[in-house]
């Protein structure tokens, strides 16, 4: 029954869930090709962490069609537990195990894990190989979380807002590690409620509100759906925006006045909206549609 | 197998290496044993005191291992989401109960003998007359309280309030019960209560085997309240034990 087409990891076909008749969500639907990033992206309560909790084979769907490498995950099949990787947003790892036996206890697992000190090496932890998972700060803990995901191999990873809370520096080095995955081929479906790190990784975003998705694309497309472009200067002082489809024109016309009347357009500026103006955009316009 | 055993091991090595909850499990039976072996002396009902604490603390010991470390250990790890995590790897969930369940049933072996070791060399105390019923009675103890043990961790919210929960429940049964000394003299109503509990029984089958030489199930009745209430305790988790942390259910 399983509509997949054969390169796509995931297929979600009109999911909905409620909670004690709160719909979280509302008939959502993509589809994350292999070998892909996929950003999922939205405020918190969006529906993001039930989409994916629904994914790893946590939660039960209401109704809709859900493939995860042609598994269902409703079902939870161990074959299909043997080829995910998930990194969950609170969980831990038994404080008492050093990082080298906290990924020998996930590897002994799995039928074919991956070579356990090369896993650590990956996710930079080498130096702490022999230190106990209580001593490790918030951001080797989360490498340690990618860690022990990572060293059954799966084919598909699981990131549940990988970065939140990070220093800019570690964010970072975690956004590194991530590409670094997809080099090696991975699927990685990525839940965020940060634009550029959804910038930054995904090949594609679906951005989700209110248990719908408004919009699906290439963040180049995302921001592309929008043609407006915004040029701004001070001019005695005073900000002045001016939104146009039409920006040649627009900037020809300011610029040939001010010579004109040898004037300097004082810090013109001319720019194209980023995600998160895109972003905003959306989420404000849904919400007050939405009420 | 390879991997319960590999479970069984991890369960084993995180088990000693934390130590308040080795200290507080372990060794804290042997410790009141040593103590109330040395204040009790002559004859409790006709039998020596030191017998008939060590099959006290032996019935105190099986619950405060298999109730209350396991509900310890249980309710903490689902709250830290570490049993949620477990649920995503291909690990099958009986075979990470039943690793649990072995990890116990060694820790509270190693306390048996160790109560037995204690009390035939520091206080003369017998060896027990029937060793296979002794064994079975291990067995039996762990199964009984690791069952109310899982059904309790299924009924309990938080981790910061499980530690209190279990011994507000272990603490009481087990001076009711007659882990700690004669109960002859308590009120009536105190006896009541210790009727319908499952550890008075546990030390009657205990006594049975250890002191009478006595088969394991020379009483029925006993037997049955004990399973009744691992039974119990069982299914109260069947219905509501979570892998998932209480907030994000």
């Amino acid at each position: 029954m399983y509509l997949a087409d054969m390169s796509s990891a995931i297929v979600v076909r009109d999911l909905r869930k409620s909670y004690d008749g709160v719909e979280a969500l509302r008939g959502v639907s993509f589809e994350v090709e292999e070998g892909e990033v996929f950003g999922l992206l939205g405020p918190n309560g969006a529906g993001k962490t039930t989409t994916v909790e629904i994914l790893e084979g946590y939660r039960r769907r209401d109704a809709g069609e859900v493939s995860v490498l042609g598994h269902d995950p409703g079902e939870a099949p161990r074959a299909l537990r043997e080829r995910i990787g998930v990194v969950l947003q609170h969980s831990e790892t038994p404080h008492s195990l050093t990082v080298r036996e906290a990924h020998r206890l996930f590897a002994g697992y799995y039928t074919h894990p991956r070579d356990v000190d090369e896993v650590i090496e990956l996710v930079g932890l080498a130096e702490k190989r022999n230190a106990r998972v209580k001593t490790l700060s918030g951001g080797q803990k989360r490498r340690l979380d990618l860690g022990v995901a990572l060293v059954g191999d799966p084919d598909l990873v699981f990131l549940d807002e990988p970065t939140t809370g990070f220093d800019p520096a570690a964010r970072r080095s975690a956004w590194e590690m991530i590409r670094s995955l997809r080099s090696l081929g991975k699927t990685i479906l990525l839940t965020t409620h940060y634009l550029d790190e959804a910038q930054q990784l995904a090949d594609r975003v679906a951005v989700i509100r209110a248990g719908r998705i408004v919009r699906l694309g290439t963040p180049a497309e995302l921001i592309g759906d929008t043609r407006t472009t915004e040029i701004r200067f001070r001019r005695d002082g005073q900000l002045v925006v001016v939104e146009t489809e039409d920006p040649t024109r627009v900037l020809h016309d300011l610029t040939a006045e001010a010579l004109a009347a040898g004037r300097e357009l004082e810090q013109l500026e001319v720019r194209r909206p980023t995600l998160e103006d895109v972003y905003l955009e959306l989420v404000d316009d849904e919400g007050t549609a939405a009420e | 197998m390879t991997m319960l055993l590999h479970q069984l091991a991890f369960e084993q090595r995180t088990f000693w290496r934390s130590r308040e909850a080795a200290v507080f499990i372990f060794v804290f039976p042997l410790l009141l044993y040593a103590l109330l072996g040395s204040v009790y002396s002559g004859e409790i009902e006709g039998e020596p005191a030191v017998d008939v604490l060590l099959a006290g603390l032996f019935g105190y010991g099986a619950m405060n291992t298999a109730f209350g470390g396991l509900a310890i250990i249980l309710v903490g790890r689902r709250e830290i989401g570490v049993l949620k995590r477990l649920r995503s790897t291909p690990l099958p969930p009986g075979t990470y109960i039943a690793a649990v369940f072995v990890s116990w049933l060694v820790v509270f072996a190693l306390e048996a003998v160790g109560l037995v070791a204690l009390g035939t060399l520091a206080f003369d105390a017998s060896t027990p007359a029937n060793w296979l019923g002794f064994a079975g009675a291990i067995v039996l103890g762990v199964a009984c309280f690791a069952g109310m043990g899982v059904g309790a961790a299924s009924l309990i919210r938080s981790a910061e309030g499980v530690s209190a929960v279990v011994n507000v429940i272990v603490l009481p049964m087990a001076f009711l019960s007659g882990s700690f000394g004669p109960t002859d003299e308590y009120p009536g109503f105190l006896q009541a209560i210790a009727d319908v509990l499952p550890l008075k029984y546990f030390i009657d089958v205990v006594n049975g085997v250890y002191l009478d030489g006595e088969s394991l199930f020379a009483d029925p009745k006993a037997l049955g309240i004990v399973g009744a209430w691992g039974a119990a305790g069982l299914a109260i988790a069947l219905r509501r034990f979570s892998w998932m942390p209480r907030e994000s259910r």
